[in-house]
Parts: structure tokens; C-alpha cells; sequence
């Protein structure tokens, strides 16, 4: 799947497609995220095929509704259980994100993934999705930024102006060399 | 090299870059090495995350817990007097200054260049007369 920008959360609802023998068949629910209803309708048939004997012909979607997180306020820690293809086999992994909301956290994932294993959004499969209380955070890289009385300067400030950032300076060529340090 | 301006909880900032550039706001909380939440509810910046490359620190910090909701925030901008001690910084007149002198008109202009000649002409004659 392309994945472009900020991934949303979806409850994705199906089930077989009722027959004159099964007129009721059971429905199924997935959580998934993608970047558009579209995708996460095309994710839901990719996931159900695997765990069922159901597939988008013999199926239908009954609704798709998008999750919006409740609390946007505040920054928790997000603990993601994922499953990914790497060029010679497959993998479990287990990442910790900070973030306001869950789905900032698996953008963040997936932007990682592709730049720390070069994974593609295909090849990455979300198990499992928990916000981490501060004593149960595992990885030092969060740790880092849990604590109380968190406090660090901007020691080298190198800002070019790439990706809708702010230059360090405004123009390209200067008599003198900018400076990186400002207190 | 002593550094004085530090991210942290409470921290006053400038916004750089974006829409609500030039506006300030507050650390509330702090994401990573490279981003924080901040809020400016006293000065209309949304609740956001933003990178530290979009902002500038200041020297102002004011008494907040992390993650600390907008009437707080308010309450502690209002207790530790944060527009008021931004008012008289430096860095604010020159901003004040700079915004100022963009706003002229022409006629404010020639009434600045009058004034100018006026008053290198009062000092030109005291240093003869010196």
C-alpha cells in the first residue's frame, strides 16, 4: 500500500456474504490503520483472507468507521508489536513511540521502519498497539525523554531550509560563517 | 560554553516559522530529541507538536507541570508577569521596532529624515562648540 502522509485508525467491520444457507454469517472486526478509508478497506480483506476462509468477493464490508483518539492532549508512550518482511525473512519486533496519539505513533513507525530497515509499508504488519505506562517503557531511547525535571539546550543549531523548516540564515552566500550556538 | 536557554517544561518560545510565526508559546511537554508539545493559549498558538528547528527559546520560563492544560498555563503566564517581561526584553523592542518601521508611510518617513537632520544638527554644533 502507498503510504502518504499521516496514517489514521479505522474499525473495519465484514463478514461472509449471506447465503441461503448461512443467512447470518458471523462478522468480523479489524483495527486498521491506514492513510485513507479506501486502503483500510483493501488492508481488511488482505488481513481476513489470511485468518479466514473469506475474501472480498465472497465478502462485504459492513462499515468503516474512523477511530479518533480521545485524549490528544497529553504525550504518551506508545508500545507497537509488529510483524515485518526483511530482505531474508520475516520478523517480530517490538517499538516504543512517543507521541499524542496513537496514529502519530504508527506514522512514526513506518516512517521509521523505512528509514532504519528499509521496509516497506507492505511489509509491515501491526499486531499489537498499547500505550506504555513511564515504569514499563523498555527502550532507553524513550526512557530518555520520561523523566522529571527533563532539561536539555540546543547546543548546534544547523538549520537548512529543507522540509518546510526555517534556515539558519536567509541568504546563500555570506561573508562570514553563521553562527550555530545561541546559548 | 554555558548554555542559559534550555528546553524544558515551561520554557517561553518564539515561533519561527509557519502560520503562527512570530507568535510565542510554551514547552509543555517534550517528545524527543527533536520535538515538543507546545501551547500559546495566551497568544492563539493551537495546542501542537512542533520540531525545534520552527522555534526559538527565550530566556522567560514560566511555572508549569508537564503536560499542563491550557488554564494553567494561562495562570502561570499571568503569575510570572511572561508578557510583561517579554514586553521589556530586548529581543521584543527590536521585533516592536523592526514592525514599526514597516508600517511607515512615506510622510512618517520624511518626518523621520526631518527629525534625523534636526538632530545631527544639534550635535554637530555641540561637539564644535566642545
Amino acid at each position: 500500500m502507498t503510504v502518504c502522509g499521516p496514517m489514521k485508525q479505522y474499525q473495519v467491520v465484514g463478514r461472509k456474504a449471506p447465503t441461503e444457507a448461512f443467512p447470518n454469517p458471523e462478522a468480523y472486526r479489524m483495527i486498521i490503520f491506514a492513510p485513507n478509508v479506501v486502503i483500510a478497506r483493501s488492508k481488511f480483506w488482505y488481513f481476513m483472507q489470511q485468518f479466514r476462509k473469506m475474501k472480498k468477493t465472497t465478502g462485504e464490508i459492513l462499515d468503516v468507521n474512523e477511530i479518533v483518539e480521545k485524549n490528544q492532549n497529553q504525550i504518551k508512550n506508545y508500545g507497537i508489536w509488529l510483524r515485518y518482511d526483511s530482505r531474508s525473512g520475516t520478523h517480530n519486533m517490538y517499538r516504543e513511540y512517543r507521541d499524542l496519539n496513537l496514529c502519530g505513533a504508527i506514522t512514526q513507525l513506518y516512517d521509521e521502519m523505512a528509514g532504519r530497515h528499509r521496509t516497506r509499508p507492505r511489509s509491515i504488519q501491526i499486531i499489537r498497539t498499547s500505550t506504555i505506562a513511564t515504569a514499563d517503557v523498555k527502550r532507553s531511547n524513550t526512557l530518555q525523554f520520561v523523566g522529571k525535571d527533563l532539561k536539555f539546550p540546543l547546543p548546534h543549531r544547523t538549520d537548512s531550509a529543507k522540509r518546510g523548516n526555517k534556515a539558519l540564515s536567509d541568504q546563500t552566500f555570506t561573508v562570514g560563517r553563521p553562527t550555530t550556538c545561541f546559548r | 560554553m554555558v548554555f542559559t536557554r534550555f528546553v524544558e517544561v515551561g520554557r517561553v518560545c518564539m515561533i519561527n516559522y509557519g502560520k503562527d510565526k512570530g507568535k510565542l508559546a510554551t514547552i509543555v511537554d517534550i517528545v524527543d530529541g527533536n520535538k515538543c508539545l507546545i501551547d500559546g493559549c495566551n497568544t492563539g498558538v493551537t495546542r501542537q507538536i512542533i520540531t525545534f528547528r520552527r522555534i526559538a527559546l527565550t530566556d522567560l520560563t514560566c511555572e508549569i507541570g508537564r503536560g499542563a492544560r491550557a488554564a494553567t498555563i494561562k495562570a502561570a503566564w499571568k503569575k510570572g508577569e511572561v508578557a510583561e517581561a517579554w514586553a521589556k526584553s530586548s529581543w521584543a523592542k527590536k521585533l516592536a521596532a523592526k514592525a514599526a518601521r514597516g508600517n511607515t508611510s512615506d510622510f512618517d518617513r520624511f518626518k523621520i529624515m526631518v527629525a534625523r537632520k534636526q538632530k545631527s544638527k544639534i550635535v554637530a554644533a555641540k561637539v564644535k562648540s566642545m
